[in-house]
């Protein structure tokens, strides 16, 4: 399975249909939350995923994992096609891509307790019975940082960060290859965030996962990927192996969104060059012409309203969509 | 100095017993300064903002200590002389526009009825005043766009709206709680420089409260970290940053993943979870999740510029070897 992707994502599309009507529904437009996306994971890899919001990046997520149907496109995981199959088909598949949510407080099922909660998937999919449940639930408290007796309370009796903990443990009771994480420190202070940002590095070593890390915070992806891909109106605009990205950006949003992140450093701040963009990210509904980000581009031309650039390789294994990427070092 | 806290200490009496959410905090805040509370969530930021405008007056509420504004004591103050400071002298932003905004009513009558509320002027100047306002915080076609209903603006212009609307009586403070905390970080770096110019045109004081650090050095003069319902630290911007005393301050630092060092193979961690404000330690607060916690920190540290009972020259050697200073050394990849 060598060189083999784990995950292969191609051309996926999500338009959600916009109704309008009083007694019949009539689609008056798309909004397009995922437009035309690919990317692939390989073992052991993480992926980070960062945008604003309404970039697609969540309908992305959940697309991947079928949550909601594609409108095109392909998924591929470990060489199987995803997109189209039924539901009891997908079971077995899903099983290996868990999913771990932002809000901790939403995503338990507050009327059951904790080993429930995470022995119920191993039922399920027949991976333990009985006595094997309870000492697995143990162990996985164990592995996330929390202590066997944990199992018999209810979500409501944990704070947030080790609500997150029972959430990883969840995900991690069936053995998943990938674990796609949307926001999973975001509502989390940030020492308890260091602290699930650790766990989440530590599992990945040791037992080989796979992550699709989705998030906003430009610091935390940069810290927990190997790659990074950076996405603007449904549309990735340009994705680089984590150091290049953050270094030397090539997309005028990648460079206005690494400038726009505060640094801790109060002389620092004062001394770096801003780039502050105006005004807000267009509607999903009927994006700009050409280029999606012509309109807030500090760099945009004549060309960049009517011809939509597509991702290039522009440097090694660096690829960005853009008629006037910045950063480029020039060809000696 | 324009407004000068003392011993401020909030409690909740609640069905487990009394929450002490603000205890004991002073602070001052200067004239034209930009003052940051930051603290993580239930520390009692928001409860000590809260409080300096009299939000926090509620049945189960005790509120002790002194609230110094303009040769008066706000904590003392009836809720009828109240509403004279509140909004006109001193005024509040918070963090989600949207709850803050009346959805049934366009942003320009809304605007309007505040400045009419607090003073006599006519229908026709309060809504040119309005229309001057939007036009002060960035929102363009401001004359248009006085007609919108909130839903109709984007959450950046929300914001705006809402500062507007705290300018709208030319306070002398503004309290913006996590003002930024809701918005995406391109648009958080239009708002906080509409901040910093307000700041700096008007001379405009400002307490922000915040979680993040990063908006903290963007913007802020002066620093109060919070723990656990009490300052832990107060500090210049610089000395927060570079030379910071308190252990959990450094905790704080070390665990930011940041953009512009290079990237560490584990991010610094505060073990642990913040005391319960219901049953609080007798002594410094943050001893338990504390690496350098000795006898001496079961008594309960004053504050004097930090609440730490170290020595100061332990204090720089230990910052180095666990502080996010050392961490920089600590370099993966």
């Amino acid at each position: 399975m060598s060189g083999e992707p784990l995950l292969e994502v191609t051309d996926l599309v999500k338009h959600f249909p916009v109704k309008s009507g009083v007694i019949v529904d009539r689609v008056v437009a798309h909004v397009k939350a995922v437009d035309g996306v690919s990317l692939t994971i390989n073992e052991g890899e993480t992926l980070g995923l960062v945008g604003e919001s309404g970039c697609g990046k969540s309908t992305l997520s959940r697309t991947i994992l079928q949550l909601t149907t594609p409108t095109s496109g392909s998924v591929r995981f470990l060489g199987e096609e995803l997109v189209g199959r039924s539901r009891r088909s997908l079971r077995p598949i899903r099983r290996q891509m868990q999913m771990i949510f932002q809000d901790p407080y939403a995503s338990l099922n507050p009327r059951k307790r904790v080993g429930q909660i995470i022995g119920e998937p191993m039922e399920l999919h027949g991976l333990a019975t009985g006595r094997d449940v309870d000492r697995r639930v143990h162990e996985l408290l164990d592995r996330v940082g929390l202590s066997a007796e944990h199992a018999s309370r209810y979500p409501h009796e944990f704070s947030g960060g080790q609500r997150q903990r029972i959430g990883i443990a969840r995900a991690l009771a069936l053995e998943p290859k990938l674990i796609i994480a949307d926001e999973p420190v975001s509502a989390l202070d940030v020492s308890v965030q260091a602290q699930i940002v650790n766990l989440l590095k530590d599992l990945q070593s040791e037992l080989g996962l796979s992550y699709l890390f989705v998030a906003h915070d430009l610091g935390v992806v940069r810290h927990v990927s190997d790659r990074v891909a950076v996405m603007y109106l449904g549309r990735i605009v340009e994705s680089a192996p984590s150091a290049k990205l953050y270094d030397q950006p090539l997309h005028p949003y990648s460079t206005a969104l690494l400038s726009a992140v505060p640094i801790p450093d109060p002389k620092l701040n004062v001394a770096r060059e801003r780039l502050v963009l105006e005004g807000d990210v267009p509607s999903p509904i009927d994006p700009p012409s050409g280029c999606h980000f012509h309109t807030r581009c500090p760099w945009a031309t004549e060309v960049c309203t009517v011809d939509d650039p597509q991702l290039e390789e522009l440097e090694v294994a660096h690829v960005a969509a853009c008629h006037h990427p910045r950063n480029l070092v020039p060809q000696s | 100095m324009i407004l000068s806290v003392r011993d401020l200490a909030v409690r909740f009496a609640t069905d487990g017993g009394v929450v002490r959410a603000v205890d004991g905090v002073s602070f001052d805040l200067d004239e034209g300064e930009i003052l940051a509370i930051v603290g993580e969530s239930g520390s009692g930021k928001s409860v000590t903002a809260q409080t300096l405008l009299g939000l926090t007056r509620a049945p189960n509420a005790t509120i002790t200590g002194s609230v110094e504004f303009d040769g008066q004591d706000l904590i003392e103050l009836d809720d009828e002389r109240f509403r004279e400071i509140r909004g006109k002298r001193i005024a509040m932003i918070f963090q989600d526009p949207m709850t803050s905004l009346n959805p049934v009513y366009r942003v320009g009558h809304q605007i309007v009825e505040m400045i009419r509320a607090h003073g006599k002027v006519s229908k026709k100047d309060a809504q040119d005043k309005a229309v001057e306002l939007l036009r002060s915080v960035g929102i363009p076609n401001p004359e248009r766009r006085v007609q919108d209903y909130p839903h109709e603006f984007s959450g950046g212009m929300r914001q705006r709206v809402m500062i507007a609307m705290a300018l709208a009586l030319d306070p002398d403070v503004l309290i913006a709680d996590e003002p930024t905390t809701a918005l995406d970080v391109t648009v958080q770096a239009q708002i906080l420089r509409l901040l910093d110019q307000l700041n700096r045109e008007r001379g405009l004081a400002v307490v922000l409260i915040t979680h993040d650090l990063g908006v903290v050095a963007e913007i802020a003069d002066r620093v109060a970290v919070m723990y656990a319902g009490q300052i832990v630290e107060d500090a210049t911007l610089e000395d927060i940053f570079y030379d910071p005393q308190h252990p959990y301050t450094w905790g704080l630092l070390g665990s930011l993943p940041r953009l512009d060092q290079p990237r560490p193979a584990r991010l610094a961690q505060i073990a642990g979870s913040p005391p319960s404000l219901l049953n609080p330690p007798a002594g410094c607060r943050f001893a338990a999740r504390c690496p350098h916690e000795f006898d001496k920190c079961s008594q309960p540290p004053p504050l004097d510029g930090d609440r730490c009972w170290l020595d100061p020259a332990d204090k720089r050697r230990l910052r180095d070897v666990d502080g996010h200073i050392g961490l920089r050394k600590d370099v993966a990849s």
